[in-house]
């Protein structure tokens, strides 16, 4: 079991949209070099839960423990200030700048004038590419002419460069194919071993069980149960998910 | 990668083959394209004006009319790269021009004396500040109201149109102040010797930057071009400055007007003594305003801001970017640039007249367009609105040359804007853009 002092804590955290309670009194955590699955239907309030944490929306009421001390989370920045950094769903790249200036985008090399420093970005943007994708070759075009797989490395080589300890993926690999899944998955396992602590946002059960240490599922906004995957079958997961009800336990 | 070409599947780091020739310049093919359509224009005016079209003063004259547009072009670029509009620039101007006609003839000169040596900078640090206060608060309205600049800046159109009206009971204001009048043009020039010596600085300071960037990317390992194609890049960029400053002081003096400047002077006019005007200070300004909003796209946070929320502005927000302070920034450049072309315009005139100004907005939308910036946002470059400017007031003067009536210069002129915009969305079609 996990013991210490979570790396993240969301305790009763609720956000509402013009009356729609999209995230109702949910409470999860997360521990050093553990992934947390987040599973529910569309609209379940994972993505809305997630973007809480990563700075993008404003809760309404909850707490948020990064160590065991309370933040304050009120924008992006606040979030990467915590070292939380998130892959989105779409990605949010600017298309029409180049990897190396959307990999740095808000975190710009600057010299000593004060002016941003393209050739040292791109010469760290070549060392974690490196590292994470070899065949990346184009780093004088716009990300736009670059191919689904491309822009994803784009996308986990910005959460991984800046020392992250508590990454988002959200559907990191819904775009993908076969061998960047593989390569993904590859990559958690790495970050894992490093301590980072991943909250994986996913449709696919089967990947949830294969990557997570534990699943979080939310029904309509609130918390389900949160299980580990050890304990639970992939139906008890789907019955979770379908029908809300807790997993029935062996005697 | 599954999704990739066949080069990158094979795993072998496949270097693309070293272009040749003309390719081997790396020259945007876009800006390419338009200094060869402002060839054909000049040519085929030169040909219909028995060459008048292109005479060193015809040149000079060409200049001095392009920069008021010019410079509130390179603003607009900003703007429309943040997928904003500005309507109003028109009108701003001419609050600009009556805020600063109404100081330098009537306040100032009742506080400081008739004639004080700094009725004229005062006069430009207030129009600045009315420029960029009112692009502030327009701004403002875009990014923290979140009322479309569409509409914003037309009721900012109206608006700055009429306040400037209301100052100045619409009556034409002057003779402006002879220091601020310097800025106008052809009052201001700057004469031969200092016109080289500026052009040899804007030579060096070119090459230089060619050599610099090269030694920056041959120090990361990065591909370089050949050397024969950066030598080639230095010639060319030499060879347009040093000839554009070269027509500009051939461009001489009349007689008469020389005999007047020693008369004041109260010397002799020496005989046979010949003078080019030389740089006209308005087009120097806009050479420094060309350069400073370069490094400002290019080079600074802010620009890079820009171009980000341009390109997706919920991507440049989840980077933790403030968007609706950079509307006001952006909002706020394009304000104090119509105060410079203010300036510019009134000094040029020497006077203020109501209706300066009216339809400059067209022209300078027109001039960003024309020089790829693209409307769907993310896109633009300074250079290409400041010759997309170079290409409409050739057009317009060119037409006028020749004697085409002004109904059909302003038939030629929008059906050239939308034809223009037509040839870039191909360009860019084509070149996956």
């Amino acid at each position: 079991m996990n013991t210490g002092t979570p790396l993240v804590e969301m305790n009763n955290m609720s956000i509402a949209f013009g009356g729609v309670q999209a995230v109702d009194d949910v409470s999860v955590n997360l521990y050093p070099g553990e992934v947390v699955g987040l599973l529910g239907h569309n609209g379940a309030g994972k993505s809305t839960l997630i973007k809480i944490l990563s700075g993008a929306y404003k809760a309404d009421s909850g707490e948020i423990k990064v160590n065991g001390t309370p933040v304050t989370i009120n924008s992006p920045r606040d979030a990467r200030a915590n070292n939380i950094e998130t892959i989105y769903q779409t990605l949010a790249l600017a298309d029409n700048l180049d990897a190396a200036s959307n990999l740095f985008l808000g975190r710009e090399i600057t010299n000593a004038f004060g002016m941003v420093n393209d050739d040292a970005m791109e010469a760290e943007t070549r060392k974690i590419m490196a590292r994470l994708n070899p065949n990346f070759k184009k780093f004088g075009s716009p990300v736009s002419a670059l191919s689904g797989g491309q822009r994803q490395s784009v996308a986990i080589a910005r959460a991984v460069y800046f020392n992250a300890k508590i990454l988002i993926m959200d559907e990191p690999t819904a775009a993908l194919g076969v061998h960047e899944t593989q390569m993904v998955a590859e990559l958690i396992e790495e970050l894992k071993k490093q301590g980072i602590g991943i909250f994986l946002i996913s449709h696919d059960i089967q990947d949830v069980f294969k990557l997570c240490d534990r699943v979080s599922v939310m029904k309509n906004g609130q918390l389900v149960g949160t299980e580990r995957v050890e304990d639970v079958t992939e139906d008890d997961v789907l019955g979770m998910i379908i029908l809300g009800k807790q997993p029935q336990r062996a005697a | 990668m599954s999704q990739s070409g066949t080069a990158e599947t094979a795993g072998t780091p496949a270097a693309p083959p070293q272009p040749k020739g003309f390719a081997a310049l790396g020259l945007d093919m876009r800006l390419v394209g338009m200094i060869a359509a402002l060839f054909v224009i000049w040519i085929a005016f030169a040909a219909f004006t028995d060459g008048r079209f292109l005479t060193p003063r015809n040149i000079f004259n060409l200049t001095i009319q392009t920069v008021s547009v010019a410079i509130m072009a390179t603003g607009m670029v900003f703007v429309i790269v943040t997928r904003h509009i500005d309507l109003s620039v028109g009108s701003l101007l001419a609050v600009c021009s009556a805020a600063m006609a109404m100081l330098q003839t009537q306040f100032l000169p009742d506080l400081l004396g008739l004639g004080s040596p700094f009725i004229w900078i005062i006069t430009i640090i207030c129009g600045l500040i009315v420029g960029t206060a009112i692009g502030a608060f327009q701004g403002w309205m875009v990014g923290y109201l979140t009322i479309p600049a569409f509409i914003v800046t037309l009721g900012g159109l109206l608006v700055w149109r009429n306040v400037a009206w209301y100052m100045t009971s619409g009556q034409t204001i002057g003779p402006l102040d002879p220091t601020f009048s310097i800025f106008g043009g052809i009052n201001g020039t700057l004469g031969e010797t200092v016109s080289w010596i500026i052009g040899i600085v804007l030579t060096i300071g070119a090459i230089a930057l060619l050599a610099q960037s090269r030694r920056a990317k041959a120090s990361h390992g990065f591909p370089v071009k050949p050397m024969g194609a950066e030598i080639g890049l230095g010639v060319i960029f030499a060879g347009s400055i040093l000839a554009f400053i070269w027509v500009l002081n051939a461009y001489t003096i009349p007689e008469r007007r020389l005999e007047r400047m020693f008369e004041a002077r109260g010397e002799v006019l020496p005989e046979g003594l010949v003078m080019g005007y030389g740089l006209p200070g308005s087009v120097l300004l806009l050479i420094v305003i060309a350069i400073v909003m370069t490094v400002v796209a290019r080079r600074t946070r802010l620009g890079r801001y820009i171009f980000a929320t341009g390109g997706n502005p919920d991507a440049a927000e989840l980077s933790g970017i403030d968007t609706r302070m950079l509307t006001v920034k952006v909002f706020a450049i394009m304000g104090a640039l119509c105060a410079i072309s203010a300036v510019v315009a009134s000094a040029r005139l020497t006077n203020h007249s109501n209706d300066i100004g009216t339809l400059d907005e067209l022209r300078v939308i027109a001039a960003a367009v024309i020089g790829g910036t693209a409307l769907a946002g993310g896109i633009g470059t300074i250079y290409g609105a400041i010759l997309g400017a170079l290409i409409m007031q050739s057009l317009q003067s060119g037409m006028a040359m020749v004697g085409v009536d002004a109904p059909f210069q302003n038939i030629v002129v929008g059906s050239v804007l939308v034809l223009a915009v037509w040839v870039d969305i191909i360009y860019r079609r084509r070149a996956g853009l």
